[in-house]
């Protein structure tokens, strides 16, 4: 009946193929709007791998795309979407290992196949929608635990 | 330990020094970025011969004490640069991968 809370914060970022000098600068950013937002350190530290592996995807593997923040009171949202080659087999992607990168790529530390498997490991929710020819659009949900931040401030403090 | 504690006894050279009085609680010694991601503890050291500017962002987003570029490679003027602006320590050791990571395990665990 209700309509869909909208996010108390949108953020849309473009990101270059192929340009690994600016790479890794969204993840940075991301974290920063997080942090000034005030949501929870483990969100924003767990957002910023996300993040980061998905940015590199897209900077390694397409021409580019672009990445949408979205903050709600519950929960963070990243979606990730490019025009590049897709994926042709999802489930072998998600295996740990598995990897498809060329060898310069894997010659400056990228491509050991951990990115996607990072990805479901620092989210709640990570869904993968990829079509062979056209792109790859994923989004990665992460649950802020307030309850879990405030009882926590021992170990928050550390 | 202090990150300055620990550069002087085994020899480590500071090349960007935003916060030589950060607290060493570990270290990790690895060139894959996504495994760095996934199992570097915060406050480590992190040892690799990984040069790029890549590296400074993986070191922020998962809170390393520093970075040791193994036998005494060192990274460019970018790099430097981008983490003068991070804030990430960078340092450089004249000893190779092995020898960096074992003395400062000695040091952290005697």
């Amino acid at each position: 009946m209700s309509l869909p809370t909208p996010p108390r914060h949108r953020e849309i970022f473009s990101v270059v193929g192929l340009d690994l000098e600016r790479a890794g600068q969204v993840s940075t950013e991301v974290q920063r709007i997080l942090r000034r937002l005030g949501v929870e350190p483990e969100v924003v530290r767990r957002a910023g791998i996300v993040c980061f592996e998905g940015e590199m995807n897209i900077v390694l593997y397409t021409p580019g795309g672009r990445i949408i923040l979205l903050v709600y009171d519950d929960r963070v949202e990243l979606i990730f979407s490019d025009q590049g080659p897709g994926i042709p087999d999802v489930e072998l992607a998600r295996q740990p290992g598995y990897s498809t990168a060329p060898e310069w790529a894997r010659e400056l530390g990228f491509g050991s196949g951990m990115g996607i498997p990072n990805m479901e490991a620092n989210s709640d929710r990570l869904e993968i929608r990829s079509r062979v020819g056209e792109g790859t659009v994923i989004r990665a949900t992460l649950f802020r635990r307030k309850g879990e931040a405030a009882g926590n401030s021992g170990k928050a403090g550390a | 330990m202090r990150l300055r504690e620990i550069a002087e006894k085994l020899g480590l050279e500071f090349l960007v020094a935003t916060d030589p009085e950060a607290e060493v609680r570990g270290g990790y010694v690895s060139d894959l970025l996504s495994d760095v991601l996934a199992h570097a503890q915060a406050g480590d050291l992190w040892i690799t011969h990984q040069r790029h500017l890549n590296v400074v962002a993986v070191g922020k987003l998962r809170a390393v004490s520093g970075v040791v570029f193994a036998r005494g490679l060192r990274p460019g003027p970018e790099t430097l640069r981008r983490a003068e602006e991070e804030g990430v320590n960078l340092l450089v050791s004249p000893s190779d991968a092995f020898e960096t990571a074992g003395r400062l395990h000695r040091l952290l665990f005697p």
